[in-house]
Formats: structure tokens, C-alpha cells, sequence
């Protein structure tokens, strides 16, 4: 057996491809008519790569007469049997680091081995009858079980984990739906369906088997697998690009694919080019699979090219290779695409680049000889792809996981509005898009206005969108209404999120300090980014209000600074108020705005008076105080202090005998109380006005 | 500080108001080498004088001029009055000096059977007109840069003929019988509007000066009030005065009349739109025509700056672009503006109608205000009336009593002789109240009209129109 190397259900390359091994699995079918793509190579556009292999891959034993490899999609695992087990299982994931090693009896050759979900309980199987069970539970009986498939004359195609404990086994007539109990090594049937099957797919993500029927194989049906139940969701059929010419399999499972994209389940078919039809070349149609409700046909995605095709999703992408030119594109169904009624149709995001250039670590912790690393062969014909984003190379032993790189996508979308619609989406995008506005900001490839206010509003519609549930999700749980609820989560904040202390730390606050704009464009930036915040209802912070003041009085520009807070662009607020008041000295007028800004703020009266009695207007401050209310209360002595520094005689008479009335009122005496401490004031009363002028009591 | 006027205005009689009989500009020759008198006058208005009177009557302004120098040299005479007229002086650059002689109003009489002609000494404001002089100092300048420029361009010959060219016409348009106290604050109307549209307007202001590169300043006006001005305040107040009295009443009259139907889809693939240029070419398909636009001086303290004035208009939006008068715009940069500006320039005009809309519904302000008051902001020279009605070509109508308005100019007069916060409340005749406040930089005028009210209630009154109209900002009760 020359690999032992097998997708899920055993083997589907053995039956193509004489000579190169697994070929087909890694490639898919052979499309029609290879039209002379140049074979644009990795290594020349390496800049461009925006896919990438991980850094630190799976390192497994190669496949090889006494070594057979599994892979479990549920687990990421990959499984090295040795002579059947009898020397040795080694089983390695991209999560769990530490291997798992073990050996078992060589009861004949393995055609399928996994674990249940946390590594549980170990599923072999050996015979198209039966499955093995091995307990991996601590305490637990560690003798094999065995559980043969109910329906008659049915072989088993293969089984899939769907917790930790229950199981299904696909034959070639139906599904069988088995909890195991390990303690009594046995399995009682939960649920069974007959069915005609030629093969069957696994997504583990969003528990869905789906399973081919009919004599093409073309109508699917999938089921859902939940805590012990088994749910039939409606079937559908897979277009074929061309009416079959006889009555055999015509819907291969290579050509299918089933991965979770913005939460939702499609199942990705591979239409090849034909050449009846006019398309320009191969195609991938996704099926949105919804949990109610039947399968509807919504994305074509186009790949303008035909030959070998392997399909994988990465953070929501979905990454087509093409092996003949060695080269990947991605589509991202999230982005605008030309709507013909009931499908969108997409073409590829970014020009196709090979998967970054990769260089196999060189084995062994304590090589004497410093080697050299050895370039890996990207695109080999020894690659097996699995869902979601799982590439092995059997001929190497090396399972990586397919990254998505967002450096290089900047300098490849040129459109910025794109280009956000594109990095909002991704998980890693904060720290690039923050280096994108940063870089649209400056020269030499300074944006315009209009593209800058896109790109603010595309953030900030992001940014309003988080904010808007996490208030309803505060007033759900403030309301008491979460318990009735207990679906209810705090939403996630994503990368995507971009808040204005983002903003302000990571690109405008440097942009402004840089100075190299001119000052007209630092301001028009400044603005785009309040108005954008404006458009989504966001409440502008005070630092940016501060940014744009900062910027206006560095130039001069207190006209234009004037006609923004006229406007009430800059909202009002006490720091603001605060800092108006401090520009005073070098621009009069901002005493007003200040004032002004205070009194509608309807809670800074304490402020009005100080500023009022600091400008020696001691007769409009007890003016406003009385105004409101709040002349009762108020220190006299305060007042006594403020007339008499003005310097005015006839103030200081003024507001001495409004406090002598006030005492009067109050206390029934003009004269002041020791604890107000006003007697050098009234000292200084009797000195220039004399004793008699002081007001008399009033005796009723 | 209350103060209580009580006036009795007399019942009109047939009257002559007042009328210009002089305008002059010349040189002042004592701080200069001797010169001939003749060569000190640079205009003379009207023209048909004879040429002794011209020598002889500048001659006694400069005489005026520097006899009262001697008692307060730093405040220059600004009026002299005599039975028949008045005259304004005026020195706006050094040694340069404006005088404006008006007539005062005649009344007629009959005595006898015969009519008897009796001047009015008092009925003339002083600082109405010597702030009208002073404009017409400014919107000069503003078209033809200052004096001193003109002497250094081409000497005396230069000066005179734009003195001539500007003044012949411009006097005609000054209408000095209804000047009142909106000429003295020479203020700006702002158009109302949320900070939303504000802001869009923020944004397709910069987006539009990012586009035509050569735009160094924008104004932005809405209604004629204006909503924003790249231009500095003193500059903007009078090219605010030139576009509203001026530029945009010539425009407004054909508009109403419907002459020119404004949509306009001349150019194939071109958006329909309704922008148009006020100022320069008339129709932008005539390869022909001519891309003349005014130019203006700004800044002239400082950086003294020439600039070409585009005015463009869509709708009841009207924006000002200033491009440096260096670049001659072409036709081609014309149709450019036209093709960019145009279509946007309409869309948010739409969108202010709309929003202005909404916000008078929600504020309830679709009532006619009950006050007729008129406000005057000294920081950003903002400016409101309930008074007068909308400007036109011709002038700019009071819709009170001139007597009431001339009320209103003698508390300003007040006013402006005090820093302090003032109020004044006047009885004028048949029920009518004036009330005058001050608060800081801000000056507020109301006439109420009401029977049997007393002192104390006028004053609740006016707490009531402050309180609604004035909420905002902080203006002491």
C-alpha cells in the first residue's frame, strides 16, 4: 500500500492518478480543457503572499508501508499507526501539543481511527461490519468492545464523533445513531435512517452529515446531530453542470466541501468548467444550509480558470488553490458582488498569489551541522486539503494550518472602501487597519478627503454597531430581563471595533503632531472624523475636541474655531468650557463661548460665578445667582472680597447692603454673623462710608 | 440702571428726508509737503461743482479736521452739524479722508398759507452715519484695495480713477433714508442649523477645496444667512454686506420672475443640476464667453491678498470660492467647478430645505414671534431681526415707525458710551415700549406694542422673549 493516507472516508485518491500519489485528493478532479494559464510562480510575487502556512506545523512519521496516517477533522488529529497499533499509535493535533502515544493489538488493518471529542474514547475501524471502542477514560474498563452495524447486508462507510460520548455510523444504507457507554462497554441505538448512501460528509463545526443519494448522487441530505437527537433537515439537489450522459455516480465527494462562513453553514460545490456551457472557466457554488428551512443556492463564486482546484476556509474566506498555476485566490462572500435575482456572483478578491514561500525547519534540536532549511514544494501533488483550513503533506509529514496574511493585502486592494469592507472582517485586523488610516493620512500616499471619510464611516459603523449591543445587552440586564433570557451573551468585542481612543492614540494624534499635512487637511480630517461619529450617533470624547482646538490655535485660526462652537460642532461640556476659558488671553471672545457653553450646561452655576467675580463683574455674578435661585446661600464674604478688589466704592456700597438685606431677610438683622467672616468688610464699610450708613435693624 | 424716557413723537407732516449732498475724498496736505489744493482732492461727488467750491469746501473740512485734532488728537472730529445738514468725516487710512455731507430732513409747514421749510437738526444719528461712511470706506477697499496700494500702483492717477469708477456707481445705491441702527452693527444673519448638516457642510466644503486646488478661502450661504466663512471676520462682514445687498438681490429678480429656468441638462452625460454662477461665465457652452470674475482684497492689514470671487449657486446654497487672483480660472476650470460643485452643491441644498424644516416643526418656531426685537452679537457680529423686512436691491425696509427706530439708535448711542451692563426701557408714543439691553459683548432691542401695561410688566415681557429666544446663550435677566 503505498499511503495509507486517507480523507475521512477511506482513501478517495486510490482510485485516480497512477503515479502520483493522493494526487487527486489534494487537487480535486481534472477540469476540462487546460487553457494555457501562465504559471505564475510563488517565488516572484513573494511580497504579494497574503496566504500563509503556519509556523509551527503538526510534524507526523510519513506514510509509508508500516505506517499508516489518519486525520480526524473533528479533532485535528493526526493519527500514525504502526503495524496496525501493535508498535505504536502516536496522535498529534494542532491544539494539544502533547502526543498521545499507546499502543493496540494489530487485530488486521485500520480504516478509520479517532477519538471522541476529548480524547474519550478511541473508535477504530478494521472491517466494513464493525467498529472497535477503546476506553480512554481514567478508571475505566481499558478492554476493546466492538459494536457491528444493525442493517442487514450494510457496510460501513465510516462513523463520525458527535460529542464525547455518542457517535454515527454511515453504511451504504443509512446512518445508525449510537450513545456508547463506556462503563459497560456497550452502545445503545439512539436513532436510525435508511437510506441509499454513496458517500457522506462531515462537518464537525456545526454537526451536519450530509450524505449523497441517488444514482448521480447529486441530491444531498443532511442531518443534524444534537445532544442525543438527530434532526432531518430538507434535502436538495446539486445543479450538474451538464445533464449526465448515462446513469452513474456523476456528484463526486471531492467536489464538495462544507464549512462554516459568517456563522452559517454552506456546502461549497466545485463546479468544473464544461464545455458545453459558455462559462469562462470553473466555478464554486455555495448552498446556504440553513438549520430550518430548505438549502437555497446563493454564492457563485468565479474562478475564471480551470485545472485542479482545492478549496479551504480561512477566517471566514473562502482560499481556492489552483495547482497548475501554483497560485490561491480568496473570495469573501461579505463583499459586494453583482446580484442577479437569486445568486451573488463574486469574483476573486485579490489577484491570485502562491501560498507564501516555506521553509521546512530542519529536524533535530542538536544538529552538529548547521543545515541549511529545505524549501518546501508548495503546491505538491502529495498535499491533502481538509476543512476548514487543514493542508497536510503526506510525502513530508507536515500538517500546517492556512493563514490569511493582511500586510500584504493593503498594497494589493487599492480601493480603501474595499479594502475596510475586506479587513473589518477579519479577526486580526485592528493593528493593519489603524496602519492603513495612518498611512492614508500621510505622504506619499496621502488619500483624499472622500476616500478618508469612507473609511471613517465604514469604522465608525463597525464601532456604533458593538456599542449599540452592548447598551441593549446593559439594559436587558439592568431590567432584570436576562433571566428569562439565558441565551443572552455580552457581545463580543471584536478586532473590528475601532474606538476613538484607538483612533486617537494609534493615527490622529500622531498625524496632528507630525505637521507635515498642511494645517487646512489636518483640520478637514479632523472634522471628517466628528462628522463621521456624528452620522452614527456616537458621542464624541473630549480629546478629539481638544486635538481640533489645539490645531485651530497653533495656526491662528480662532475665526474658524468660533464658527465650529457657534455651531455647537464641539459639545459642549466643562473641560471644554474650561479650556475656552484659558484661550481668553490670546482671543477675547472665547470668554463668551466659555460663559455661554456654562449656562447651557445648566450644572456649572459654581463656574459662572467664579468667572464672573475673577473678572471683578461681581454686580453680574450676584445678578446670575439670583437669577437661578441661589442668592440665599451663597458666601457674602466672597462677594465682599470681589467688590472690594474692583476697586469701586459704590460696588462695594452696592453689594454690602444687598447682603445687609439678605441677613435682614433671613435673620431679621442686617448685621453680619461671625461665621461669615466678613468683619474687616465691614471695617472697611464704616472707614469710607461711616458707622451711620450701616443699615439699621428693623424692629416689627 | 433703569432708565425711564418718556417721548412724545410728533405726528408726521409732509416731510423731505434726507439726501446726500457731498461725498469727498482727499488728501490730507499738512502732513505732507505743500501741494495745490486742487491736487488734494481725489473725489469729488457731485462732480458738476464748481472748481473753487470744491477747493474751498474741502479746504474748510480739513480746516475742521485739524482745528479739532488740537483739543483730542486721538479721536479726530467724526461730525459736524449745522442747521441745514450734517457731515461725517472720516480718516480710514492715514492722511486719507472720507467726508460725507447729508442734508438734514426738511418738514414743511404752512404758515400764513405759505409752506415754510423747517430742518430737523436732531432727527440725524451720527453713529448711523458715520458707520455708513466707514462701510462705504470698507466695500471700496474690498474691491479695489486701499488707498496707499492705488498711490504706490500708479500714483494720484490710478487712485482717482478707481475712486471714480467705484464711487459714481456705488453712491447711487445708498439709500441714506432708511439707514438705521442694523447699518451701525453692519452684523451677519447666521442660518439656523443642526450640527449634522453643519457638519456635512463642513465636509463638502473641505472636499470641494481638495478638488479645485486653487481655492484658498470658501463661504458658505444658506437663505443669504450665511452658515460658514474660511475668509476672516472683518472681511466676511462686508463681502457678507456686498453678496446680500448687492450680488444676490440682482440675481433674486429674475429668479422670481422666471426668466431664466435654473435646471439645466445642456451637457450630455451630466448630471442634472441646479448650480449656476452668479459671478463669471454665463453659459459654460458658449466657448466664447467670457471667465471674468470680481476680484476682491482681503487681509489687507497683513498679508494683503487678491483674489478672483466665484460665486456659485444652486438652489437657495450659495457658495463663495476665492482663488488666488494670480491664477486666471479658464473656461475649462469653470465647467470643471460646475461638474463637481454643481450636482453636490444641490443635493445638500435639499438636504438643509429638509432639515431646516424638520427643526422648526420640532422647535415649534413656525409661529410668527410676537416680538419685534433685534439682536446684535459684538464677538461674532451675529445679527437678527423681526424688525426689518428681507433686503432687496433697493434697501433694506424697517417695518416699525422710523421715530421707534430712531429709539433704537439713541439707545445704542448709550450703550456704546458705557462698558458696563445696561438696560433701557423707553415709553414711546400710542403704546409702544422700547427696551434696550446689553449683556457683555451682546445688545438686545424689543418693541413691544401693548395698552395699560406698566414698567414691571414690560420687563416680565422681555425675561419671556430672553428666555425662549436667548435660552442658549448667557444673557443676563
Amino acid at each position: 500500500m503505498a499511503a495509507a493516507m486517507g480523507r475521512d472516508p477511506p482513501g478517495p485518491a486510490e482510485d485516480e492518478a497512477p503515479g502520483a500519489a493522493a494526487a487527486g485528493a489534494a487537487a480535486g478532479r481534472e477540469g476540462g480543457g487546460e487553457e494555457g494559464e501562465g504559471r505564475a510562480r510563488g517565488g516572484a510575487e513573494a511580497g504579494g503572499c497574503y496566504l500563509a502556512l503556519c509556523a509551527r506545523p503538526v510534524h507526523f512519521e510519513k506514510a509509508n508501508p508500516v505506517n499508516c496516517v489518519f486525520f480526524d477533522e473533528a479533532n485535528k488529529q493526526v493519527f500514525a499507526v504502526r503495524s496496525g497499533g501493535a508498535t505504536g499509535v502516536v496522535v498529534k493535533g494542532l491544539e494539544d501539543r502533547n502526543p498521545i502515544s499507546f499502543r493496540m493489538e494489530d487485530k488486521g488493518e485500520v480504516k478509520c481511527i479517532k477519538f471522541s471529542l476529548g480524547n474519550k474514547i478511541l473508535a477504530v475501524q478494521r472491517t466494513l461490519k464493525s467498529v472497535d471502542f477503546l476506553n480512554f477514560i481514567p478508571d475505566s474498563p481499558q478492554l476493546e468492545y466492538t459494536q457491528e452495524c444493525k442493517t442487514k447486508n450494510a457496510n460501513i462507510l465510516g462513523f463520525c464523533w458527535t460529542s464525547s460520548t455518542e457517535i454515527v455510523f454511515i453504511t451504504d444504507q443509512g446512518i445508525e445513531f449510537y450513545q456508547v457507554l463506556p462503563e459497560k462497554r456497550s452502545l445503545k441505538l439512539l436513532k436510525n435512517q435508511s437510506i441509499n448512501v454513496n458517500w457522506y460528509m462531515y462537518c464537525p463545526e456545526s454537526s451536519v452529515i450530509l450524505l449523497s443519494t441517488t444514482v448521480l448522487g447529486n441530491v444531498l441530505q443532511p442531518f443534524y446531530f444534537k445532544s442525543g437527537t438527530m434532526a432531518k433537515l430538507s434535502k436538495f439537489e446539486i445543479e450538474l453542470p451538464a445533464a449526465p450522459k448515462s446513469s452513474k455516480l456523476s456528484l463526486s465527494e471531492r467536489d464538495i466541501a462544507m464549512a462554516t462562513i459568517y456563522g452559517q453553514l454552506y456546502v461549497l460545490y466545485l463546479r468544473h468548467h464544461s464545455r458545453t456551457s459558455n462559462s469562462t472557466g470553473a466555478e464554486v457554488v455555495l448552498y446556504h444550509l440553513p438549520r430550518e428551512g430548505s438549502c437555497k443556492k446563493t454564492h457563485i463564486l468565479k474562478l475564471n480558470r480551470t485545472g485542479k482546484f482545492a478549496l479551504n476556509v480561512v477566517d471566514n474566506l473562502v482560499v481556492v488553490h489552483h495547482q497548475d498555476t501554483e497560485t490561491s485566490v480568496i473570495f469573501d462572500i461579505k463583499l459586494k458582488g453583482e446580484f442577479d435575482g437569486s445568486t451573488t456572483i463574486h469574483q476573486f478578491v485579490l489577484p491570485p498569489r502562491s501560498i507564501q514561500p516555506y521553509q521546512i525547519p530542519v529536524a533535530g534540536p542538536a544538529s552538529v551541522t548547521s543545515q541549511a532549511p529545505v524549501p518546501c514544494k508548495l503546491y505538491s501533488s502529495s498535499w491533502i486539503v481538509f476543512q476548514p483550513d487543514i493542508i497536510i503533506s503526506a510525502s513530508e509529514g507536515y500538517l500546517w494550518s492556512l493563514q490569511v496574511k493582511l500586510e500584504p493585502v493593503v498594497n494589493l486592494l487599492l480601493d480603501k472602501g474595499k479594502l475596510m469592507d475586506f479587513l473589518l472582517q477579519r479577526k486580526e485586523c485592528k493593528m493593519v487597519i489603524l496602519s492603513v488610516c495612518s498611512q492614508m493620512l500621510s505622504e506619499p500616499e496621502r488619500g483624499s478627503l472622500s476616500v478618508i471619510a469612507t473609511v471613517f464611516d465604514k469604522l465608525n459603523n463597525e464601532y456604533k454597531k458593538y456599542l449599540e449591543a452592548e447598551q441593549s445587552y446593559t439594559m436587558v440586564v439592568e431590567t432584570g430581563l436576562s433571566r428569562s433570557n439565558p441565551l443572552l451573551k455580552r457581545p463580543v468585542r471584536t478586532q473590528a471595533v475601532i474606538d476613538q481612543s484607538d483612533m486617537y492614540t494609534h493615527v490622529l494624534s500622531v498625524f496632528t503632531e507630525k505637521k507635515e499635512a498642511p494645517h487646512k487637511f489636518t483640520i478637514a480630517v479632523l472634522m471628517e472624523y466628528i462628522r463621521s461619529l456624528n452620522q452614527f450617533q456616537i458621542a464624541v470624547q473630549h480629546y478629539l475636541y481638544e486635538l481640533v482646538i489645539k490645531t485651530l490655535v497653533q495656526h491662528n485660526l480662532f475665526y474658524m474655531l468660533h464658527q465650529f462652537l457657534q455651531y455647537h460642532v464641539l459639545s459642549d461640556s466643562k473641560p471644554l468650557a474650561c479650556l475656552l476659558l484659558s484661550l481668553e488671553s490670546i482671543y477675547p471672545p472665547a470668554h463668551q463661548l466659555s460663559l455661554d457653553m456654562l449656562k447651557r450646561l445648566s450644572t456649572a452655576n459654581d463656574e459662572i460665578v467664579e468667572v464672573l467675580l475673577s473678572k471683578h463683574q461681581v454686580l453680574a455674578a450676584l445678578r446670575f445667582i439670583r437669577g437661578i435661585g441661589g442668592h440665599d446661600s451663597i458666601s457674602a464674604r466672597k462677594f465682599l472680597d470681589a467688590a472690594k478688589q474692583a476697586e469701586d466704592e459704590m460696588l462695594f456700597y452696592t453689594i454690602f447692603r444687598f447682603f445687609e438685606q439678605r441677613n435682614q431677610r433671613l435673620r431679621g438683622n442686617p448685621s453680619f454673623t461671625p461665621g461669615e467672616h466678613c468683619e474687616e468688610h465691614v471695617t472697611f464699610f464704616k472707614q469710607v462710608f461711616g458707622e451711620h450708613a450701616l443699615m439699621k435693624p428693623t424692629t416689627f | 440702571h433703569h432708565k425711564m424716557i418718556m417721548q412724545i413723537l410728533s405726528a408726521a407732516l409732509e416731510t423731505f428726508p434726507t439726501a446726500l449732498l457731498s461725498w469727498t475724498v482727499w488728501k490730507c496736505s499738512a502732513c505732507g509737503r505743500a501741494q495745490p489744493e486742487e491736487k488734494k482732492i481725489l473725489f469729488y461727488h457731485p462732480n458738476e461743482v464748481e472748481k473753487n467750491e470744491k477747493i474751498r469746501n474741502v479746504g474748510l473740512c480739513e480746516a475742521i479736521v485739524q482745528f479739532t485734532r488740537t483739543f483730542s488728537p486721538t479721536k479726530p472730529a467724526k461730525s459736524l452739524h449745522t442747521q441745514k445738514n450734517r457731515q461725517f468725516f472720516h480718516e480710514p487710512e492715514e492722511n486719507f479722508w472720507m467726508v460725507m455731507v447729508v442734508r438734514n430732513p426738511i418738514i414743511e409747514k404752512h404758515k400764513d398759507g405759505k409752506p415754510v421749510y423747517e430742518y430737523q437738526e436732531e432727527e440725524l444719528l451720527d453713529k448711523v452715519y458715520s458707520s455708513v461712511l466707514q462701510q462705504c470706506y470698507s466695500m471700496y477697499k474690498l474691491f479695489n484695495g486701499t488707498f496707499l496700494r492705488a498711490m504706490e500702483d500708479g500714483g494720484v492717477k490710478v487712485l482717482k480713477e478707481r475712486l471714480e469708477k467705484f464711487f459714481h456707481r456705488y453712491l447711487q445705491t445708498l439709500h441714506l433714508q432708511s439707514c438705521d441702527l442694523l447699518d451701525v452693527f453692519c452684523g451677519i444673519s447666521f442660518f439656523p442649523l443642526d450640527k449634522m448638516t453643519y457638519l456635512k457642510i463642513q465636509s463638502f466644503i473641505n472636499r470641494m477645496e481638495e478638488s479645485l486646488n486653487i481655492v484658498k478661502y470658501t463661504a458658505f450661504l444658506y437663505n443669504d444667512q450665511l452658515i460658514w466663512s474660511g475668509l476672516e471676520q472683518d472681511d466676511m462682514r462686508i463681502l457678507y454686506k456686498y453678496l446680500t445687498t448687492s450680488l444676490f438681490p440682482r440675481h433674486m429678480e429674475p429668479e422670481l420672475a422666471g426668466r431664466d429656468s435654473p435646471i439645466r441638462a445642456e451637457m450630455p452625460g451630466n448630471l442634472q443640476h441646479y448650480g449656476r454662477f452668479l459671478t463669471g461665465p454665463l453659459n459654460l457652452n458658449d466657448p466664447e464667453t467670457k471667465c471674468r470674475f470680481p476680484k476682491i482684497f482681503v487681509n489687507t492689514d497683513d498679508t494683503y491678498e487678491e483674489l478672483h470671487l466665484i460665486v456659485y449657486k444652486a438652489m437657495s446654497a450659495a457658495v463663495c470660492f476665492m482663488i488666488d487672483a494670480s491664477i486666471p480660472p479658464t473656461l475649462e476650470f469653470c465647467r470643471k467647478l460646475d461638474s463637481i460643485v454643481g450636482p453636490q452643491l444641490t443635493v445638500l441644498a435639499s438636504d438643509i430645505c429638509e432639515q431646516y424644516n424638520i427643526n422648526k416643526r420640532i422647535s415649534g418656531a413656525e409661529k410668527e414671534p410676537q416680538f419685534k426685537f433685534i439682536y446684535f452679537n459684538h464677538m461674532n457680529l451675529a445679527e437678527k431681526s423681526t424688525i426689518h423686512m428681507r433686503k432687496t436691491p433697493s434697501v433694506s425696509l424697517a417695518s416699525v415707525h422710523p421715530d421707534l427706530m430712531k429709539i433704537l439708535g439713541d439707545i445704542n448711542s448709550d450703550f456704546s458710551r458705557v462698558d458696563e451692563d445696561e438696560e433701557i426701557i423707553v415709553k414711546a408714543m400710542s403704546d409702544y415700549w422700547v427696551v434696550g439691553k446689553k449683556s457683555d459683548q451682546r445688545e438686545l432691542y424689543v418693541i413691544l406694542n401693548q395698552k395699560n401695561v406698566n414698567l414691571i410688566e414690560v420687563n416680565e415681557e422681555v425675561k419671556k422673549l430672553c428666555a425662549t429666544q436667548f435660552n442658549n446663550i448667557f444673557f443676563l435677566d
